[in-house]
């Protein structure tokens, strides 16, 4: 029988902690929607995912209500649409995403992934349409997301995507310069990204993944830093890194739950729970926070990677006992315009664009909602990516840039997104040129350690 | 009707009550209970800080009415009484707490 304490301690939870299931994201299958006639390919994009994801919406509310627990999104990502409408004769692949946006209208999404295109040994006619579609497209619609897989481990890193990419953010910012550059918000490059993330705006719907599938994503930084306080002062490392996992256990348990309920329901096959502290920036939903809670006068001091490292492994272990299917990214986001904590420490001076590339290193993702000054040449950005590739390629882990090159903003004006994505002050970036580097092009080769047959 | 019937855990249900203490919160919530054929299996209650809270399990085998709908009263009820009333499937306590 539960105790009345065990049932306070969720209600607790999820009342005054910000505990809620962050996402609950539909992963559609579009490869059967080919067609060589676009009009034909957007058709059926539209008709499967509105058949698919009609009672997607619904559902969440459901359980929401019946568990008691917020289901803050829901949310659909589609296989990369380089693969789908690469059959189609047609070289601007705008309208494919202006079906997407519909689509996410007509069934109720705020957001939907997979407007993407894996490049990272090379590309396909398909793949360059779809790259160059990016700026229009984010400019164009409201819903649709975009990501670009420019290197893995297995393969290296392909530099002529990252070019690519660079001038795709720049021109992206430029087309949404009204908006604080918004569409950048709306695109991710990544390096290892992986297939069964249902955190936007990096989410697809891989090419190994079922016709369509159920991930959730948890959150819950409230519920860490509130566990961490509770502990004290005196608590070692060792005894917090025991606090957050056991945290961790129940957050993802939760997911596990709502996931499950949620793939039943819908008659779809349920594939991971995404452990990942997801802040936002409503106060108390804080990742930074955890790390001040831990003991650190503001994020970015000396020892924040340290501290974020205990905090991402703790999260991982917690969760891999929770759930037989953890999978996404899994571990601690670090966005900076999403997160309270994180903005107060670049005002405050602590948090600097390369102490962010040292913590990610061991996060679970990159360089996140980062608002740079809109004059940054395009070869510096596509330096920071390369760097930031080249962490995630050695380290085998996940790492992607989600950079906003905010158009007309110098370092100390702010950029104000709203909702989710929220604002943030434009960062400094380093002024020394890394022109000739970016500019050779070409293919950095795999490391060694990706030769493992 | 009630979908939780299929559920893993079943059809039983968390009711709780928090808020300062007053006479005939017991009372009201279970008349509500016993109108829909919701059967209460136990209740416990406790102080914490100045608050009255009290936990109540109940099945929902036989009952009339399915959970949403359920919440939506108890919540109505609450308002009524001043104090806060909600109603969450035990799956959420158990698998939270439980392995």
């Amino acid at each position: 029988m539960l105790t009345i304490e065990e049932i306070l301690e969720t209600i607790k939870m999820v009342q005054e902690e910000n505990l809620d299931i962050r996402t609950i994201t539909m992963g559609i299958s579009l490869r059967d929607c080919s067609d060589s006639n676009y009009k034909a390919a957007c058709r059926k994009i539209y008709d499967k995912i509105t058949r698919l994801a009609g009672p997607l919406v619904k559902t969440g509310e459901e359980i929401a209500r019946e568990y008691g627990l917020p289901i803050v999104n829901k949310r659909i990502s589609v296989t990369p649409v380089a693969l789908v409408a690469e059959a189609s004769s047609i070289d601007d692949y705008i309208e494919f995403a202006r079906t997407l946006d519909r689509a996410a209208e007509t069934v109720g999404v705020n957001f939907i992934g997979g407007f993407s295109a894996l490049v990272h040994k090379g590309f396909t006619g398909g793949d360059i349409k779809l790259i160059e579609s990016i700026p229009g497209a984010l400019s164009a619609t409201e819903r649709v997301c975009s990501s670009v897989n420019v290197a893995t481990s297995r393969v290296g890193i392909n530099m002529d995507a990252i070019n690519m990419c660079s001038r795709i953010i720049k021109e992206t910012a430029k087309l949404t310069e009204k908006y604080d550059s918004i569409g950048c918000a709306k695109l991710v490059v990544f390096a290892n990204a992986p297939e069964d993330n249902p955190f936007m705006a990096g989410a697809f719907h891989g090419i190994g993944e079922p016709d369509c599938v159920i991930n959730t994503g948890v959150s819950g930084p409230g519920v860490v830093r509130s566990a961490v306080r509770k502990l004290g002062d005196g608590a070692d490392l060792g005894a917090l890194s025991e606090t957050i996992k056991k945290t961790a256990f129940k957050i993802t348990r939760m997911g596990e739950l709502v996931g499950r309920t949620a793939a039943e329901r819908l008659g779809v096959p349920f594939g991971i729970v995404d452990v990942s502290l997801a802040p936002t920036p409503a106060v108390g939903d804080s990742v930074a926070e955890i790390l001040e809670e831990m003991g650190l006068e503001h994020c970015g001091a000396p020892g924040s990677t340290a501290a974020l490292a205990l905090l991402n492994d703790a999260v991982k272990k917690g969760g891999a006992m929770a759930s037989s299917y953890v999978g996404g990214l899994s571990g601690a986001f670090i966005p900076v315009s999403e997160d309270a904590k994180m903005i107060d420490a670049v005002d405050a001076g602590a948090l600097c664009l390369e102490k962010l590339e040292a913590m990610t290193a061991v996060c679970s993702v990159g360089l996140d909602m980062i608002a740079i000054p809109g004059d940054t040449p395009e070869e510096t950005i596509a330096a920071i990516i390369a760097d930031e590739a080249a962490i995630g390629v050695f380290n085998h882990k996940t790492t992607a840039v989600r950079i906003i090159p905010a158009a007309n903003k110098k370092v100390g004006d702010r950029v104000e997104f709203g909702g989710l994505l929220g604002h943030a002050p434009v960062m400094a970036v380093n002024k020394f040129s890394a022109e000739k580097f970016s500019r050779r092009g070409g293919r950095i080769p795999a490391p060694i350690h990706s030769l493992r047959n | 009707m009630n979908k939780l019937k299929d559920s893993p855990g079943g059809s039983r249900i968390v009711i709780t009550v928090i808020g300062p203490d007053r006479v005939g919160i017991i009372a009201a919530v279970s008349a509500i209970l016993a109108e829909k054929g919701v059967n209460i299996l136990d209740i416990s209650q406790t102080i914490m800080q100045e608050f009255f809270v009290m936990v109540l399990m109940a099945d929902m085998k036989e009952a009339t009415i399915d959970l949403v709908n359920l919440k939506d009263l108890l919540a109505r009820k609450g308002e009524e009484l001043r104090v806060q009333i909600d109603a969450q499937h035990e799956d959420v306590f158990n698998f939270m707490h439980r392995i």
